[in-house]
């Protein structure tokens, strides 16, 4: 309890259209302390996000289109540009493609902070969060 | 325009010129083939000669001199053994026996030309060469790309099944962990959608067992007369507890006899998959209505819902295999992506057919015609199963 406590909470959006995921990250970052507000489709959040400060967003990749959460991410990141936003996705398990940003090209036009591959083991959303939010 | 290659391989400066430009501005039509077959000659004045070309870049036709100044044309058949499967080879020679001719065929030589022979002959021969080629190369494009609908129908149906158990063993591992202590109505929330996603897995197994039984022909159909009125009140009986939650309205309008010879399962499958689906897709307080009308050769099945509807471009897609149509209006609704395609494929086993009508924020109108006495018997399922095929 102690590394969680150490981690600083904050109020997350957080954007799937798989309302399966949706409920066990909220339950699971509720436990690690954050407040979360959800959204069910890109546009969702996208409103949400117009009209209030979140401290950080995390949006599924493939929504009703493709790369609807790119576009969700290039939005928040263009609204609010300090705001930590973490990218997750199916992608590598379903067509093998392995997407990444490791590199400093890759995070230049991905606008996003952080990948995260489904399944997400929930230690390592909160993980990747708490250090997100700390920097 | 296709384009053959052909190499003429004949120690006869003469025959190769002649075969050349009897071929340069030849064109042939080919059947079943889209498009007009053109020639391109490429010359080898001995067996070695060729040798090397083929195994530099195999020709499609080889057109072959059985008597050569070294190496014999049937040694360089020897020589290429089974390497070049694309290739035919029409075997030409002066000395036209039968032995020759049929040792030529053992060598997998496709067709014999004896010489002297006439332009015509020459095109005639050449003709029937490319006509079998490309039918061998069409089949195989074809044997082909049913191997890819397998592959890909797997690797979709993996996924399927792999996501309600991820969705299951999230639920299950939140629920076992301390840390995350979720409050009772929680919990309560997250095994209610557990057991949502694992009755939606076993539709999707029966589904596929379904389309499986139908699809190899093997199900020991049985036909007898099927009253598809009685069928269709079963279906809406089942339906009753989705329907009146949202309060939706069914009814069923029989119009004239309503019986068919037919197998009963497969009648149950069609109309519990097009009412189901009317159901799940309408809206709140909507309808649907049943109608079954006939003529003398068919009956029609007709399922309208007042429900969400769909695009042109979706309707258009919606029989495949697995295609579901995703948006933020059926984000919550749960299905196979198997119903409707398995509905397709008994219209068919019917000789009828399955389509639809939809307008969004309007509503769908499903159709199925049904042959009411087909020249079908159980026994006739290999023909059932062809004409499954995709």
């Amino acid at each position: 309890m102690t590394a969680e406590t150490a981690h600083k909470t904050g109020h997350v959006l957080l954007v799937d259209d798989d309302p399966d995921f949706l409920l066990q990250q909220k339950v699971m970052l509720e436990s690690a302390g954050h407040t979360v507000t959800t959204a069910e489709s890109a546009a969702q959040g996208q409103e949400l996000a117009q009209r209030q400060e979140f401290d950080a967003a995390v949006v599924d990749l493939m929504m009703e289109e493709h790369d609807a959460g790119f576009t969700l991410c290039y939005h928040l990141k263009k609204h609010r540009p300090d705001m930590p936003v973490i990218l997750v996705t199916a992608v590598t398990s379903e067509t093998g493609h392995e997407f990444d940003a490791s590199t400093r090209e890759e995070r230049s036009w991905v606008k996003a902070d952080a990948w995260l591959t489904k399944p997400v083991r929930s230690e390592q959303l909160t993980g990747t969060l708490g250090k997100l939010l700390k920097d | 325009m296709t384009t053959l290659r052909v190499l003429v391989c004949d120690d006869e400066m003469g025959m190769r010129v002649g075969v050349a430009r009897t071929l340069r501005d030849h064109r042939i039509e080919v059947p079943d083939h889209g498009e007009p077959v053109c020639f391109e000659v490429d010359q080898a004045q001995t067996a070695e000669q060729a040798l090397w070309k083929i195994r530099d870049r195999a020709p499609d036709l080889l057109l072959l001199d059985q008597k050569l100044p070294g190496m014999s044309g049937m040694e360089l058949l020897k020589a290429l053994e089974q390497d070049t499967p694309d290739m035919l080879t029409v075997m030409i020679t002066a000395y036209a026996t039968i032995d020759s001719a049929v040792h030529a065929t053992k060598m997998g030589t496709f067709d014999y030309l004896p010489k002297p022979f006439t332009p015509a002959e020459l095109k005639d021969a050449v003709r029937k060469a490319a006509a079998h080629l490309l039918l061998v190369r069409h089949a195989r494009r074809l044997e082909e790309e049913r191997r890819r609908v397998r592959f890909e129908f797997i690797r979709v149906l993996g996924h399927e099944l792999k996501s309600p158990l991820n969705a299951v063993t999230g639920y299950l591992q939140i629920l076992n962990d301390p840390a995350a202590a979720p409050d009772p109505a929680t919990a309560k929330q997250m095994i209610d959608r557990s057991l949502i996603r694992i009755d939606h897995m076993r539709k999707l197994i029966v589904d596929l067992l379904d389309m499986t039984r139908i699809e190899s022909g093997q199900r020991r159909r049985e036909l007898v007369e099927v009253d598809l009125a009685e069928v269709a009140r079963m279906a809406m009986e089942t339906l009753e507890p989705a329907a009146q939650e949202r309060r939706i309205t069914v009814a069923l309008h029989a119009d004239g006899p309503t019986a068919i010879n037919a197998d009963r399962t497969e009648m149950e499958i069609i109309l519990n998959n097009l009412v189901s689906n009317a159901v799940k897709y309408n809206r709140d307080g909507g309808r649907v209505d049943i109608e079954l009308s006939c003529d003398s050769d068919s009956i029609t099945i007709q399922v309208a819902d007042t429900g969400i509807g769909m695009s042109p471009d979706e309707a258009a897609k919606l029989f495949r295999e697995f295609v579901r149509i995703k948006n933020a209006k059926t984000r919550n609704i749960l299905g196979s992506g198997l119903g409707l395609s398995i509905v397709k494929r008994i219209a068919e086993m019917y000789h009828g057919a399955a389509s639809v009508e939809s307008e969004p924020e309007v509503g769908s109108t499903f159709t199925v015609t049904l042959q009411r006495r087909s020249e079908q018997t159980a026994e006739n399922t290999d023909d059932l199963a062809e004409a499954t095929n995709p």
